[in-house]
């Protein structure tokens, strides 16, 4: 498969402020490409680079191949969805879904038809006719997704486009426009704060931080083989723990030694030990290395977290079978889900401080 | 009900300034010295046609200047940055500051036959041209004293419109051009006809304009109003009659205007 898009070294400061450091990503045809990650690591500002509304300060935009930096974006076969919305207030629904057909002069009749399809397609059926600025949040949302998706671009950019959805309608509307990409073969780039989302929806998932993409992979490799504790805290709940590497296939964390799979670190070198929850198991605290006191249970309807306090470290377990507060169990974890990663600035500064 | 009676001092003022001296102008235009009722008058006004056409043709050029430039200068003041569209702001405003009697003998000496405008030409052997006393000089001064009056309502209609709209149309494939036919126009279009109104009202009511720039050959309805009370053609039953009928045009076209302005049309 061909890139349709590649952003290589791009920079952007806004006001002198670095808001993306050296971004380079290669996004391919009919590919399905995620940007997740919290508020303000600059996932919107990496969609306008596409869109073409923010000129890179350095670095290179291409477009099937050309450099593209400075097209402005009524020329660049890509549309968006906006994060907030950006309806047009004078227009109703129709006018609103139909407007990039009709600067297109598509003729009438193809307008009618191909509004009428994308009013079924978001479930708006019957508000052609009623302005937007009397339509719920919501339906605000649907009405902007008709609205790019309408032109059949080649690249469609949609930014956090389910956030205003509830949870039964995003779930609807998630397997909708998987559908659809699919089914048209378009590219998506599409942008979540929601894990889940980027899991479920996504060939590739790019996660960001802080101005930087800290890992770019598939659906499993990120959530399997998370490249830094950053992502592995952002994707999903892990427990993170400070250790170090004695030799190769051994970590030592709350001061004893495991067994574990990673290799190459130099001597003694200070890492992040990250652990699944789902990867701990309850083993008597008589056979154990790690033991702690149960603090807490919940109930979260597959399973039950628990929150296990360890002296040195407070431990999340998810566990089909529930302990008694208070009690004192031991826990054991297989070396190969014992993940080691190198310490990174960034992870560091997210691990850390919640 | 609470909200009723806070309108209740603007309700009184009202009544006392404007309905009462409204229907007394009504009252007088419809009525002889003796009180009795009469036609004649309103009648009369049809004698001065032509003033009225000078009048309406006049301040339709002089709206239709102000809108062509201010609609540009509103645009661009609406897309600057916050802090300096205040300082432009005032810029335009800065002239309202000074006297209108003031900034309109300030063109009589700019415009006059041995003016500065006529000097300046005639240093590099122009002219003398007759820039007074003509009804393009009418027109200047309306345009003049009344552009801040479209520029401050297209302002406001403009500033409210978001960015992000703009950016949509550009995004759904709209060149500069297209975004201006089908976003910008569409969602300024309020300010348009406030603007409209706020310069053109002023324009055909006015007196003082017309007497200095426009000599005694381009007499308007205000002059026309104005000599009939206070005038040596003293005759306030006509002037009053002429007042209503002035309204009367005024209020129909603001009402035609109105026919045009419903918020969910489409321009195209
Ligand atoms: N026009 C601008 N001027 C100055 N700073 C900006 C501008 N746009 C964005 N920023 C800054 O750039 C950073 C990244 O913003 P961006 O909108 O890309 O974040 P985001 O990842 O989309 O966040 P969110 O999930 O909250 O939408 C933020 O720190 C923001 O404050
Ligand atoms: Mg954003």
């Amino acid at each position: 498969m061909e890139n349709i898009i590649s952003l290589k070294d791009i920079i952007v400061e806004f006001d002198g402020e670095r808001v993306l450091k050296q971004i380079s990503l290669d996004i391919k045809d009919k590919e399905f490409v995620t940007l997740l990650g919290p508020s303000g690591c600059g996932k919107t500002t990496t969609l306008r680079i596409i869109a073409g509304f923010i000129e890179p300060d350095s670095g290179d935009v291409m477009f099937e191949g050309k450099r593209i930096n400075s097209l402005p974006p009524h020329k660049r076969n890509v549309n968006t969805v906006f994060q907030r919305y950006a309806l047009f207030p004078h227009l109703n629904v129709f006018e609103n879904i139909a407007f990039g057909l009709r600067v297109k002069k598509v003729p009438e009749k193809e307008i009618v038809s191909r509004v009428g399809e994308m009013l079924d397609l978001v479930n708006l059926r019957g508000f052609e006719k009623r302005s937007v600025q009397r339509l719920s949040g919501g339906q605000q949302q649907r009405v902007a997704i008709a609205r790019a998706l309408v032109n059949k671009p080649k690249v469609l950019l949609l930014d956090e486009p389910l956030g205003a959805l509830d949870l039964k309608l995003r779930k609807g509307m998630q397997t909708e426009l998987r559908r659809i990409q699919k089914q048209l073969e378009l590219t998506f780039v599409y942008v979540t704060r929601d894990q889940e989302e980027a899991l479920t929806m996504s060939d590739t998932v790019v996660v960001m931080n802080n101005g930087r993409i800290q890992q770019i992979g598939s659906p499993t490799d990120i959530y399997n083989e998370p490249v830094n504790a950053f992502v592995a805290d952002f994707i999903g709940e892990s427990n993170i723990i400070n250790g170090c590497m004695p030799r190769d296939c051994v970590v030592e964390f709350t001061g004893k030694q495991f067994d574990c799979v990673d290799k190459g670190f130099s001597p003694n070198e200070t890492v992040d030990v990250v652990i699944r929850p789902e990867d701990i198991k309850v083993i008597p605290a008589k056979d154990a290395k790690l033991t702690g006191i149960v603090e807490s249970v919940v109930f979260k309807g597959v399973h039950y977290e628990m929150i296990v306090d360890g002296v040195d470290y407070k431990w999340t377990i998810h566990s089909t079978k529930d302990e008694p507060v208070g009690s004192m169990i031991g826990m054991d974890v297989d070396p190969f889900d014992i993940h080691i990663m190198k310490k990174t600035k960034e992870g560091a500064e997210k691990a850390y401080e919640d | 009900m609470k909200t009723r009676i806070m309108a209740a001092p603007y309700l009184v003022w009202m009544s006392v300034f404007i309905v009462v001296p409204l229907l007394m102008v009504a009252y007088f235009a419809v009525t002889t010295d003796k009180g009795t009722f009469t036609v004649s008058y309103l009648a009369d006004v049809g004698q001065y046609t032509n003033i009225f056409v000078r009048s309406i043709w006049l301040s339709v050029i002089a709206t239709a200047i102000c809108l062509v430039l201010a609609y540009p200068l509103a645009f661009m003041l609406s897309r600057m940055k916050k802090h300096h569209q205040g300082t432009m702001l005032m810029i335009i405003m800065l002239p309202m500051w000074m006297n209108f009697l003031l900034r309109t003998y300030a063109w009589m000496t700019l415009l006059g036959n041995n003016g500065i405008i006529n000097y300046l030409l005639g240093l590099v052997g122009l002219g003398p041209y007759k820039l007074i006393n003509t009804s393009g000089a009418v027109v200047l001064g309306m345009v003049y004293n009344y552009l801040p009056f479209m520029i401050l309502p297209l302002y406001s209609v403009m500033e409210k419109i978001d960015r992000s709209v703009i950016e949509a149309a550009s995004d759904l494939g709209s060149d500069p051009r297209s975004v201006l036919l089908r976003v910008i126009i569409p969602l300024s279009l309020p300010g348009v006809y406030s603007g409209i109104t706020m310069v053109f009202v002023p324009c055909i009511s006015t007196f003082i304009i017309s007497r200095m720039l426009g000599g005694g050959s381009n007499l308007l309805i205000g002059d026309l109003i104005e000599m009939q009370f206070l005038g040596n053609s003293y005759n306030p039953h006509l002037g009053a009659a002429i007042s209503l009928v002035l309204m009367a045009i005024v209020l129909v076209i603001m009402t035609v205007m109105n026919q045009f302005s419903p918020d969910d049309q489409v321009l195209i």
